[in-house]
């Protein structure tokens, strides 16, 4: 019946499995989450102490901008695709993905993004030094030459993410068991099909503004220059619809993994699984309307201003729907704190701290203050580390032994998670306090009533990194030498996936199963 | 483009060693400030009370939710034999914790919204200035004054470089500081000559993004006389970190001497303009005015950045024919970071900075300029 991959390095290029495809997705995300976290250390390397040490200030700019986008877009983003590569179709009973040559593609093609935009560190002027963000002017008629080079390498990211999202999207509504119908899908297949949907609907903006950027600089247009009747805020404006919808995609396929791990290790189903899915629905609706949140100050009309407000404090309802299910889910449990848990809890706490420091940034009176401060910084590290980095791990130690069949050392794990958890905390908490105390943000140097915090902000990230470390090593000695897994792997779990054999054969529902 | 070339300071890891290194400033600058300041003007106590009722809000809410998980966490173990219960589903309990929250929310709206309304009433001021920035500095025109000048970053590179030790305000310090009087309603116009910056002061409760070809209107009355320190907010580029804003806020009399006194200097700034130099003052007043406007991009040794700000050392323009020089700094090269010095810099300093980059770091051209000579050019004749 059904045959074995193929041999060499020709099962990798040729793929066109899902387990296959999911696994080099969540290699390809880490070994970006090392590059982006070397940038992300030659930061705190210079911020350790003011004055100028190590980098120049044209070199700490790249780094700040290469660190956002490799993470956002080479880190983080991957990570949930492969994720929902390897379990989306073992979740709703299906062979595969739906559109399984797409597959291939759209991985293949993002090794050559990330070696683009890596390459221009290497260019003559250095690589794009103009934020993640990439503000009009600064990154059109002040870039360095290599923001083409990162025009097309975001071209290509954009292409990426459509193709996987097309691809999420018809395995969801096409593929899944008899029986299994929406409001049976696993959250985590729910929260996916949403952020895929946000993905079709954002990823061209952003093209369409990487594009403006190309005319601008190449073909003399004036999109954003007011010299030819263009606008610069009309840069934040079209950058921001991408940008808030793109943090909620960074962030719901994390609720849909904690909605599975936190039943597991409570041991009791998951409190409002109706409600949840609502939640994650308002969430996304609201994301396209509260853009303008991160442009406060740029002198927008008052009534703009309140909008933008109002809408963006209502985001705190749904967050708050969730987080007070998963609180009831874990309450009257029988709670368990394997090391995929801790990492949940961990997400669950954190998160809603940056939920707090968000609540805070969206009154924009007082947003005045806190834009572009390390407290923004502190509010989106809180909620991006602890949330989709963390949600992350805890999926990998969670599905591991499925994948792999070998279990991982949970004294291994628990130290990987008690690092990270204190060099989280140790590096980001701080950020806060230098924030409010004055520190704006993207600077390389500053003045000594900063320093303290600065120092204990580089010391936890610097632990923070070897936690990572110690993370890929166990990873790999589990692959290789852990203990056989069953197939079950833990005590109760929910869901198709457990009721394959560990590790899941080459292919899996190969005939539908049956959910009642 | 690792490692600067020259002025690194030793890479200290022991945090010990770095406590002592500048122990000696520890009371003059206070340390471990963790709270957003409640700053001198109406404005920014509002802010103040805001972010503090926010805070608190939040607060309150973290405690409920992180003592309800701790207790599952603490007592529904499985280590303590626990049998899990099968509750799910509870609409009323879903309905309640919807609605409570909108109760918060709407009770935190209600004063940030009278607080921003407040923010937007530029209305009836007392007087206007109108702020640019620049990469990396920022201009103040006093508009009903006849008064503009431009206010730098003044901290020697010797303490960024870690050569010296750092002053009390390191990196908040400029040489010609914002003079404004208390009491008055000032009306700031605030625009930008290149990319966008943001022009903020957290003792005055002001941000607000300079936006080239626009201007963007904030406001600020500040009731207590003093100095107060800002930096830009917005990223604009390599020195994005150097081009901080003080505030020097005095009574009405000491404003108004300032003022004349300032116009007084402008005004024999412009009788310089017909003086003849000699060569040495020339070269000079050229190599300081050189190291303020110009090192941050072209480097102290002339020898730029590769690949995004040309060396002036033994190529290009300074060792070019003189008018093509003269030309460059009063006019700026359009589409590049190459700014336009004419109307930033007075005739004496553009003549003096010409000569001294034709005559620096071995370029030895052995030719100078006349201040007239660039009131002439900047005629067009």
């Amino acid at each position: 019946m059904a045959h074995g991959p193929a041999k060499g390095i020709a099962r990798w290029l040729y793929t066109t499995n899902h387990k296959d495809i999911g696994s080099m997705y969540l290699w390809f995300s880490f070994a970006m989450f090392l590059l982006g976290g070397v940038f992300a250390l030659v930061i705190r390397a210079e911020l350790f102490q003011p004055g100028l040490q190590i980098v120049d200030p044209n070199f700490f700019n790249q780094m700040t901008t290469m660190h956002g986008l490799v993470m956002v877009f080479g880190a983080v983003m991957p990570a949930f695709v492969g994720l929902a590569n390897w379990m989306v179709p073992m979740m709703i009973g299906a062979p595969d993905m739906a559109l399984p040559r797409m597959n291939n593609w759209s991985f293949w093609i993002l090794p050559f993004a990330f070696a683009m935009l890596t390459s221009t560190l290497f260019m003559e002027g250095g690589a794009p030094n103009f934020g993640w963000t990439f503000y009009a002017p600064l990154s059109t008629t002040y870039a360095p030459p290599s923001v083409t080079f990162f025009i097309f390498a975001i071209h290509i990211m954009g292409a990426s993410s459509i193709m996987g999202a097309i691809n999420i999207i018809a395995t969801i509504l096409n593929m899944r068991a008899p029986g299994m119908t929406l409001m049976k899908m696993p959250l985590f297949v729910w929260t996916w099909l949403i952020t895929a949907y946000l993905l079709i609907a954002v990823m061209p903006v952003l093209a369409g503004v990487v594009t403006m950027m190309l005319m601008d600089i190449h073909f003399g247009t004036s999109f954003f220059n007011a010299a030819g009747g263009g606008d610069p805020v009309l840069f934040q404006h079209i950058f921001w619809f991408f940008g808030h919808p793109e943090v909620y995609i960074m962030i719901l396929p994390a609720f849909g993994i904690v909605s599975a791990i936190i039943p597991t290790f409570s041991r009791k189903p998951l409190f409002g699984y109706a409600s949840m899915v609502y939640a994650t629905a308002s969430i996304a609706f609201l994301s396209f309307i509260v853009w303008a949140h991160h442009m406060f100050t740029v002198g927008m009309p008052l009534a703009g201003e309140l909008f933008f407000m109002y809408a963006t404090m209502l985001i705190a309802v749904p967050t708050g729907v969730k987080v007070f299910n998963w609180t009831a889910t874990m309450f009257k449990g029988s709670l368990t704190f394997e090391t995929p848990m801790l990492f949940s809890i961990a997400f669950v706490i954190l998160f809603t701290i940056g939920g707090f420091s968000g609540l805070m940034l969206a009154i924009a009176p007082a947003d005045f203050q806190y834009h572009d401060t390390y407290f923004v910084v502190a509010h989106f590290h809180y909620v991006l580390v602890p949330g989709a980095i963390f949600s992350i791990t805890a999926a990998v130690y969670y599905w591991l032994p499925k994948w792999s069949g070998r279990m991982y050392s949970e004294v291994m794990g628990k130290t990987h998670f008690w690092l990270a958890f204190i060099g989280l905390n140790v590096t980001f908490f701080p950020m806060h306090f230098s924030g409010l105390a004055g520190m704006p943000r993207r600077i390389p140097d500053y003045h000594m009533m900063f320093a303290d915090w600065n120092m204990i902000s580089s010391i936890g990230a610097f632990l923070f990194g070897g936690a990572q470390v110690l993370f890929l090593y166990i990873v790999i000695s589990t692959i290789v030498s852990g203990r056989k897994a069953t197939d079950k792997v833990w005590e109760n779990p929910e869901g198709l996936e457990w009721t394959v054999p560990s590790p899941a054969p080459y292919h899996t529902f190969s005939t539908p199963p049956e959910v009642k | 483009m690792l490692n600067r070339a020259h002025g690194r300071s030793p890479w200290l890891l022991a945090p010990a060693l770095l406590v002592g290194s500048y122990q000696s400033l520890a009371e003059e600058v206070e340390r471990w400030k963790y709270n957003m300041p409640e700053g001198v003007t109406p404005v920014s106590q509002n802010i103040h009370g805001l972010h503090m009722e926010m805070f608190w809000w939040c607060v309150g809410i973290g405690v409920v939710v992180f003592s309800i998980m701790l207790f599952s966490m603490i007592f529904h173990r499985k280590s303590r034999g626990v049998k899990p219960a099968h509750f799910h589903e509870s609409t009323t309990l879903e309905i309640i914790w919807t609605v409570i929250p909108v109760v918060i929310l709407i009770l935190m709206a209600i004063p940030a919204t009278k607080s921003l309304i407040n923010l937007y009433d530029t209305s009836e001021a007392d007087m206007d200035v109108l702020i640019t920035g620049y990469q990396w500095r920022w201009k103040y025109d006093y508009v009903d004054e006849d008064l503009s000048f431009f206010s730098s970053l003044s901290t020697p590179r010797e303490q960024i470089e870690g050569l010296a030790p750092k002053g009390p305000h390191y990196l908040l310090e400029v040489d010609e500081p914002l003079v404004v009087p208390i009491n008055k309603k000032i009306r700031f116009l605030i625009t930008a000559n290149d990319v966008i910056h943001a022009w903020w002061v957290p003792a005055l409760g002001v941000k607000k993004d300079a936006i080239p070809g626009f201007i963007k209107e904030s406001w600020t009355i500040i009731n207590e006389p003093g100095v107060y320190r800002g930096q830009c907010a917005e990223l604009c580029g390599r020195d994005h970190g150097f081009m901080p804003i003080v505030v020097d806020a005095r009574t009405e009399e000491d404003y108004r001497a300032w003022l004349q006194e300032k116009q007084a200097a402008a005004a024999a700034i412009r009788e310089l303009t017909s003086k003849t130099f000699t060569f040495d003052e020339l070269y000079a007043r050229g190599e300081e005015v050189y190291n303020r406007s110009c090192a941050a991009c072209h480097q102290v040794n002339g020898e730029g950045i590769p690949g995004t700000f040309p060396s002036l050392k033994g190529v290009g323009v300074a060792v070019g024919p003189i008018d093509h020089h003269i030309d460059v700094v009063v006019n700026g090269v359009k589409g590049t970071a190459m700014q336009a010095f004419g109307p930033q810099l007075s005739e004496v300093d553009i003549a003096a900075v010409v000569t001294y980059e034709r005559n620096a770091w071995g370029n030895n051209m052995g030719d100078m300029t006349q201040p007239i000579d660039i009131y002439n050019h900047k005629q067009g004749n």
